[in-house]
């Protein structure tokens, strides 16, 4: 891929439901809460979203050790203790050391914006319950300096979930929520063309044959999604491999050309490998 | 009218709220969501279902209330050509099969029972969940030995193009199915929240630091709760006939979460518990382990998991000599109490559909035996059986 086409962001494809999902949340100023698959494009959805609006796009990755008041700031008293000790003037006005967060600045901006909080089921458990009041009301206090934040123009709140823990009713109860279902052939065509528009009919024909094939074997630990499958697709097109070499038609006599992009451990490649050994040993006997 | 349509999901136990539902009437006044049933489809599961394992359930209650609103189920019944209720046209049966029909009074009550089904369907709006045809949940349409019921909804003339929710595309996210490859993970994961449930309290020294700063200085000290992956599981799996595949499966999720647990054991029985159970297969009749062994050998706090259908002869539970494979002198019964004695956290988890249950006498009693504590082979069953788990059915 040369620089211009990298710099060109592929358009992202929303199904009907999908589309309907994100027009009801802005409508009704609800928080969008996604789940699906891993890679089948959450985080992606929300930068689509605010690019095509035009809206800036405020992300905050959520990780095991976020809590939900990072979100909103953070009082940084352990340098107010040393400048204290140091005699800096700073130290007599606590807001020095308020530390603003991503919900703070989104409520902040002038103009309408996206929040996007992502995988929010990596935080503990309590974490989304800590937030509702704040992504509700749409604004928070700040104890510190008797502040009381409020949004200018209520953001649109993506939020993205791997269901790796459940997440509380309550929370539930005030977002609308979408599953990202694996996409169909036809959507996948779409999507593949709209990253890779010059890729070859026949090469993307077997390719996709060769993955929707490869999920279907029965027993894989992880299976290839549609970020995998991209990534494949790249490196099938930097190489300018054909169609032929893909062996579409045999998916179960060899192992699919660079399948280290598709297979992630190596279970699954063995797996593999057995079902191809036992199949060429059946060819063989017949 | 759509507070029917609430309504009957609730009654399909989906706990939908009143703000929900709220939200969804102004939506509709909004504009969002209106045009066409489709639209209406994707807006009120998007507002009202926050969970894809229930997508399918919602699926259901959407498409009976809206199929509905055309024509009446009685209409339908109607439809029905004679020979399909005609009792010498029915398939070939199993002994199980034949023991479920009179277990629900006979041929003719169970032609009764599905008369008056359908007619309680029509009244109830076409809510609920025991939907003759949708597979499972009614006696009608298990197996095919009801055919009825399926074709009562696939073949009228009346059927319209297969809408998103008559595609039943999401049946297999729904936790209330029995554990298979696809939902293997799901259940994994409940078992590895089983195995981190445990907690201990500590000094959290980062915190206490932090927060003492905060303080001014003035000590102020904050516990946290440790994650402790101790949890030890004594498995027995009933192996032969049916249950090999599920033995089988249940094994494997287990061996799968084995690293978040402290122990994990295996042994195999055959169809109840007695004098011993074995850890091969193969040298089933040398190499047993007697539970006495099992009591010596395992503490008190290993969680004791007893897989198996439960479904046989009540003989081979409460009589002495009932056990199929060999004389013995206690019944089974006994042993299984000495079993539990010994691991009072304990649960048994059945493959077979738990509405079939009570069709089969020794789940009754086995059931009674555990105190309860029997729950289907399903990741909504494991999660129940977690919680039953964490509590002993005798008191320490």
């Amino acid at each position: 891929m040369n620089n211009d086409a990298a710099s060109t962001v592929p358009e992202y494809i929303r199904t009907d439901a999908l589309e309907q999902a994100i027009n009801a949340a802005r409508t009704l100023s609800r928080p969008l809460l996604i789940k699906g698959e891993p890679g089948t494009g959450k985080t992606e959805l929300a930068i689509d979203v605010a690019r095509q609006a035009g809206l800036t796009l405020h992300s905050w990755h959520i990780k095991s050790t976020t809590r939900a008041q990072q979100g909103l700031y953070e009082y940084d008293a352990v340098s107010r203790l040393r400048d204290s000790q140091l005699g800096d003037a700073r130290v007599n006005d606590i807001s020095n050391y308020i530390v603003k967060g991503v919900l703070w600045e989104a409520f902040e901006s002038a103009e309408p914006s996206v929040v996007l909080i992502d995988e929010i089921d990596k935080a503990d458990i309590e974490f989304p319950n800590d937030l509702l009041q704040e992504i509700d009301r749409m604004s928070f206090d700040v104890y510190e300096t008797k502040q009381t934040i409020e949004a200018i123009h209520r953001p649109l709140v993506i939020i993205t979930s791997n269901n790796e823990k459940e997440l509380p009713d309550a929370f539930l109860r005030r977002c609308f929520f979408h599953y990202i279902e694996f996409p169909d052939r036809a959507t996948m065509e779409r999507i593949v063309h709209a990253h890779h528009p010059n890729i070859k009919q026949d090469l993307l024909r077997d390719a996709l044959t060769v993955f929707f094939d490869l999920r279907e074997l029965p027993g894989l630990k992880k299976k290839p999604s549609t970020s995998e499958l991209l990534d494949w697709l790249k490196l099938l097109v930097a190489d300018d491999l054909s169609a032929q070499s893909l062996g579409a038609n045999d998916l179960r006599t060899v192992l699919p050309k660079l399948h280290g992009a598709l297979l992630k451990n190596e279970q699954d490649v063995h797996l593999f490998e057995r079902l191809v050994f036992l199949h060429r040993q059946r060819t063989r006997t017949q | 009218m759509l507070l029917d349509f609430f309504e009957n999901l609730r009654r399909a136990q989906l706990r939908v709220t009143l703000p929900e539902y709220l939200t969804l009437l102004d939506a509709l006044s909004k504009g969002v969501g209106t045009g066409s049933l489709d639209n209406l489809y994707t807006t009120s599961r998007m507002m009202l279902i926050k969970d894809e394992t229930l997508y399918d359930r919602f699926d259901q209650v959407f498409g009976a209330y809206w199929e509905g609103r055309e024509l009446s189920f009685n209409t339908l019944f109607e439809d029905i050509p004679e020979e399909w209720l005609d009792p010498t046209q029915r398939p070939a049966l199993s002994a199980e099969d034949m023991a479920a029909v009179e277990a629900m009074g006979g041929w003719d009550k169970l032609m009764e029972t599905l008369a008056e089904r359908i007619k309680e369907q029509d009244e109830a709006h076409h809510g609920g969940s025991k939907w003759v045809g949708t597979g499972g949940t009614s006696p009608f349409g298990h197996s095919g030995y009801n055919p009825l019921g399926v074709r009562i909804g696939g073949n009228s003339k009346h059927r319209r193009a297969t809408k998103v929710w008559q595609e039943r595309k999401y049946k297999d996210l729904d936790n209330d199915l029995e554990l298979g490859t696809r939902n293997f993970k799901m259940a994994l994961r409940k078992l590895r929240k089983m195995a981190k449930s445990e907690r201990e309290d500590k000094l959290d020294l980062d915190t206490t630091i932090r927060q003492t700063a905060h303080n001014g200085g003035l000590l102020d000290i904050h516990m946290t709760g440790e994650r402790k992956n101790a949890v030890k599981v004594l498995l027995l799996l009933d192996v032969g006939g049916s249950m090999d595949w599920h033995a089988r499966i249940t094994s494997e999720l287990f061996s799968a979460a084995a690293s978040e647990f402290g122990r994990l054991e295996y042994y195999y029985f055959h169809n109840f518990i007695y004098e011993g159970v074995w850890k091969e297969n193969q040298r089933r009749h040398t190499d047993r382990v007697s539970i006495d062994e099992l009591q010596r050998t395992y503490s008190r706090d290993h969680r004791l998991i007893l897989v198996g259908d439960a479904s046989m002869s009540p003989y081979e539970i409460v009589a002495p000599g009932g056990s199929v494979e060999h004389w013995n002198e206690e019944p089974g019964a006994v042993w299984a109490q000495r079993l539990l004695q010994a691991f009072p956290h304990c649960v048994w988890l059945n493959p077979e559909p738990k509405v079939h249950w009570g069709h089969t006498q020794s789940i009754g009693i086995v059931q009674q035996l555990m105190g309860d504590r029997m729950q289907p082979l399903t990741v909504h069953g494991i999660q129940e059986a977690i919680v039953q788990l964490k509590k002993p059915l005798v008191p320490s």
